[in-house]
């Protein structure tokens, strides 16, 4: 079994967000992985994102692949639409659905198998296109479901369980991501609550193509010693070049910062991302530099992790195919069907 | 330029055989290369006759390739109709020097052939047997125009105002259509029009007009357009309410989904804001196109895709995927010649089985095979209402004979009190109101469920869509007897389209008879020809039934019952639509005789007549061939 039914007991005293919803509305069924997965913290930064961001869950649709991860979106936001795709195919279902429907928010969940490997393309395609989503990779370095193989993001000389080196060159779907044309990238680590769940609301309130890279340990097979993805290594080489904090509508800004360590960018829909930079160095909005930085930092052995680039005027799929307001699905023949007289006027050019 | 004298060029082709004598009843081949703008001055040809009143039925027989390889454009004339193809040319309009060989071979004893004779060519490169009508056509344009595109270009024109003199086509027809097609540019129409005439005026004044082959002005065209099958087909989707075309291009479909790109621009945009109401995207490959099908037709808008076999092979998982979460989606198979690239430009029906029961595990897919650009248009709507009715992949068969030809049919028609038929969708209200909702419950009887779309309401309808196994409320289950219950639910809605897909058509002889015929798709045109051939060579009659989509209907299991012996007439190696009839309905395989044709050019009358009279009198293919 990978699904259990939650107990639906609600403890009376829960917060309630500005919807008046808590946040076991925003879960799902009892997660199914094994104990300690990092996959399982990614889904609850997704749940508290979205309860903190007040969206309603049912106009969020969650999308994903196959393996573990694409396993999670059963495990939040209970009350949302739901597809478990073809394996490494998310981004053109999503892409579809988007097209079909562009007033909805689209949560693409993914890991490294599925887009690094067998959907590779895909995720470049869907990237490139400027698709609105926020596409997360739960990234552990390793194929969990079949137990244990190296997937195409395990980093050349890292060990298996069996103490077997991988040889392949290791995919960055951070600097994949920047160059193909991402507009919102981020790179974060499940074990790291209070970085994840910002990154994850400034992701659903970014207007493009958002993607987020979180590696996140894989617990039976990819936690040991000479494991690149292991809490311990990720611990020691994590490089955070910043903090992220979203704001929206009226909420008041809590926390106050030093002048000339914040860096305020204002995104599409009016969403504030408040950046506490942590590396003087490094500016999100400069594409060219940011590539630059993330290469610089890979060949000391660091692990670069933040908001790495934003450009918060970013336009949309639907922008450059210059689509209608309204939802495609909510359409009528009126608005569709040329008629019989059209279709007699071009029967008479056709003799 | 120094024109020949007539007499010497007629001279070179009297024919040893008293020369065809023909009115409205010719096949007309021109041979040219690919690249050369003859497209346009060959279609010019066509569509003239056809305002003569005649009907003409073209064929491009293209190469793979853009620019330098052969390629030639048949036109079969039959005031009778007669529109599937024929072997044989009775008048070849020779302008390739790679292929002249085997045209020349290509003519009928008797017929005529027309060359550019600028180049003078041994008498072994003509045949005895035929009247070889010779014009210097390039000595002609190069002493006319300077500029080399020119040359080419009006060379064209020219040997069309020939042909004209020579067949007798009305040259006001011709002017009319130039004017049309170059509509507001005044120096090309005139251009066009001096270029035609020079062509005219040397053919009446240097050759001897008309020569056995003629055209009359007639009343067999009738209200009848002329337009090819992926256009129609296009229009269909359009006209069905698509707005998601993704699609990968790949001959022979590519040019259906920009039709549709074309006629979205003209029907789709609105005026005051210049936004598109569709989305059309040219994918990275099959396998995305399909997936953003699935995804919009999951998502509640109506979505298509456009390919040809090898894209179906890559599309296979995603179609088991749709099957099976039960997702609404459309696709337009162009079939050609497979497998593998095979014969990527040449014709061919070999998609059935593999569209039929596409992908891993037990599926089983509704197929809608249109025979004609006015079906096509026709099915292509209807597609998209099946496809949501019955929430499932729905496939419409065409293939490049179909596709990419422009064919004479019915003009398209359409009724204003049509409405889309989004099949269940469960709404707001409904969930509201306390209605259950169970996405994979059959709660009608007829195994078709209910569905919401993303978004419909807070609390309530919401479900998880997968592939893998589920009860009836969409809730992940292994359990093998859940599992079952879906199969066979799946199996029971399978019958249920049985009941709503287009019925076959049956035609019965005018006596009774024991044999009957079966065929579908581009194979149709040649049917009527090839029975009729066939009741003068042997005395037997057939009784007709053209199969328009799968599942079977119970009309397809009666006309086999009804008949001693049923010929299948496919093209293709393997016998497809024999195998699905033998296996949906579990007919005696002895009973079904193959009919088959797969060579990647269209079946022919006579091929099939004579693949029928092989079973029904040997004796008489004998003595033909004798």
């Amino acid at each position: 079994m990978t699904y259990l039914p939650k107990p639906k007991m609600h403890h009376p005293e829960l917060p309630k967000n500005g919807l008046g919803f808590t946040r076991r509305d925003y879960e799902g069924s009892i997660s199914t992985l094994c104990a300690g997965c990092g996959h399982d913290s990614i889904s609850a930064a997704i749940i508290r994102a979205c309860f903190e961001l007040n969206l309603p869950p049912h106009r969020i649709a969650k999308l994903s692949g196959i393996g573990c991860s694409s396993k999670t979106p059963t495990y939040f936001l209970g009350n949302s639409h739901g597809f478990n795709s073809v394996h490494g195919r998310m981004p053109s279902v999503l892409t579809g659905a988007n097209l079909a429907n562009r007033e909805l928010i689209y949560l693409g969940v993914s890991g490294d198998g599925d887009s690094a490997s067998i959907g590779l393309g895909q995720f470049s395609h869907s990237i490139r296109r400027g698709v609105n989503m926020t596409y997360i990779v739960e990234n552990n370095g390793v194929y969990g479901l079949t137990k244990g193989q190296f997937s195409a993001t395990a980093d050349r000389g890292a060990k298996n369980k069996r103490g077997v080196a991988n040889m392949d060159e290791a995919i960055d779907m951070v600097g994949m991501a920047i160059q193909l044309g991402a507009t919102y990238v981020a790179r974060s680590f499940s074990g790291d609550k209070g970085q994840l769940v910002p990154l994850i609301k400034g992701a659903l309130m970014h207007n493009g193509a958002a993607f987020i890279d979180c590696i996140s340990p894989c617990v039976a097979f990819n936690n040991h010693d000479g494991s690149t993805k292991s809490f311990d290594y990720v611990r020691e080489h994590n490089e955070a070049v910043n903090f992220l904090d979203v704001i929206i509508g009226r909420d008041e800004i809590t926390v106050d910062y030093a002048p000339g360590t914040t860096e305020i960018v204002r995104q599409h829909n009016g969403s504030l991302l408040k950046l506490r930079k942590l590396a003087d160095d490094y500016d999100p909005t400069d594409r060219v530099a940011a590539m630059n930085f993330l290469e610089t930092r890979k060949a000391r052995g660091e692990i670069v992790t933040g908001l790495l680039y934003v450009d918060s005027d970013a336009e949309d799929m639907h922008g450059y195919l210059e689509t209608t307001e309204k939802p495609f699905n909510a359409m009528d023949d009126d608005e569709l069907v040329p008629g019989a007289a059209a279709l007699e006027k071009l029967n008479a050019s056709l003799r | 330029m120094s024109p020949q004298d007539a007499s010497q060029i007629m001279g070179e082709g009297m024919s040893t055989v008293t020369p065809i004598v023909a009115v409205n009843d010719f096949v007309v081949k021109f041979a040219n290369v690919n690249g050369s703008g003859s497209a346009s001055a060959n279609q010019l040809f066509a569509k003239a006759i056809l305002r003569m009143g005649i009907p003409v039925t073209p064929r491009n027989i293209f190469p793979s390739n853009i620019q330098g390889l052969p390629t030639w454009y048949e036109m079969r004339i039959s005031d009778r109709g007669h529109m599937g193809a024929r072997d044989g040319t009775d008048l070849m309009v020779a302008m390739n020097p790679q292929t002249w060989d085997e045209d020349v071979k290509s003519i009928r004893p008797g017929g005529y052939l027309f060359y550019d004779n600028t180049k003078v060519l041994p008498a072994s490169k003509f045949r005895s047997d035929i009247t070889v009508i010779g014009m210097p056509l390039t000595s002609f344009t190069n002493a006319a125009y300077s500029v080399p595109r020119e040359r080419q270009l009006f060379k064209n024109i020219i040997y069309v105002g020939a042909l004209s003199a020579l067949i007798n086509i009305d040259p006001k027809v011709i002017e009319a259509l130039l004017a049309d097609q170059f509509k507001g540019r005044d120096k090309l129409i005139a251009a066009n029009h001096q270029a035609l005439h020079m062509g005219r005026d040397y053919a009446l004044k240097h050759l001897a007009c008309p020569i056995g082959l003629t055209l009359q002005p007639s009343d067999k065209v009738g209200e009848r357009i002329f337009i090819d099958g992926n256009a129609a087909a296009a229009l269909g989707a359009l006209y069905g309410g698509a707005t998601v075309c993704a699609w990968y291009p790949i001959t022979p479909s590519s040019s259906l989904a920009e039709a549709f790109t074309r006629y979205c621009a003209q029907y789709r945009v609105d005026k005051e804001t210049g936004k598109k109401r569709f989305a059309i995207v040219q994918a990275e490959d099959e396998l995305s196109s399909i997936g953003m099908v699935i995804g919009a037709g999951w998502n509640g808008a109506r979505a298509f895709t456009a390919t040809s076999g090898p894209g179906i092979s890559l599309m296979s998982e995603f179609i088991g995927l749709a099957y099976f979460a039960e997702i609404p989606a459309t696709i337009f198979n162009v079939q050609r010649s497979g497998p593998s690239t095979g014969m990527p430009t040449r014709t061919q029906q070999s998609d059935m089985l593999a569209c039929a029961y596409a992908s891993h595990g037990d599926t089983k897919h509704v197929l809608l095979i249109p025979d004609d650009p006015a079906e096509c248009f026709e099915f292509g709507a209807t597609a998209l209402d099946l496809a949501d009715r019955l929430q499932t992949p729905v496939f419409v068969m065409l293939d490049l004979e179909i596709g990419m030809n422009e064919r004479l049919c019915a003009p398209l028609k359409w009724d204003d009190t049509r409405r889309m038929d989004r099949g269940k969708v469960m709404t707001a209200e409904e969930l509201q109101a306390g209605k259950v909702f169970g996405r994979y419950l059959d709660v009608d009887g007829d195994a078709i469920p209910y569905r919401t779309y993303p978004g419909t309401h807070p609390s309530k309808g919401s479900y998880f869509t997968r592939g893998t196994s589920r009860d009836e409320f969409a809730r992940y289950t292994e359990a093998g007897d859940a599992y079952q219950r879906n199969m066979e639910r799946l199996l029971k809605k399978w019958d249920t389209s049985r009941t709503i897909v287009p019925k076959a058509i049956r035609k019965d002889a005018d006596k009774p008879t024991k044999y009957g015929v079966i065929f579908y798709g581009s194979t149709s045109p040649a049917i009527p020809e090839a029975a009729e051939i066939l009741e003068c060579q042997t005395g037997v009659v057939l009784d007709q039934l053209r199969v328009r989509a799968f599942p079977f209907g119970p009309e397809v299991a009666a006309f086999v019952d009804q008949h001693e012996c049923v010929f299948v007439v496919e093209q293709n190696r393997d016998a497809q639509l024999r195998t699905l009839l033998i296996n949906e309905l579990e007919t005696d395989p002895k009973k079904l005789v193959r009919v088959l044709h797969y060579d990647g050019a269209p079946i022919t009358a006579e091929f099939i007549a004579q693949g029928i009279a092989a079973t029904v009198n040997p004796a008489s293919v004998r003595e033909a061939a004798e």
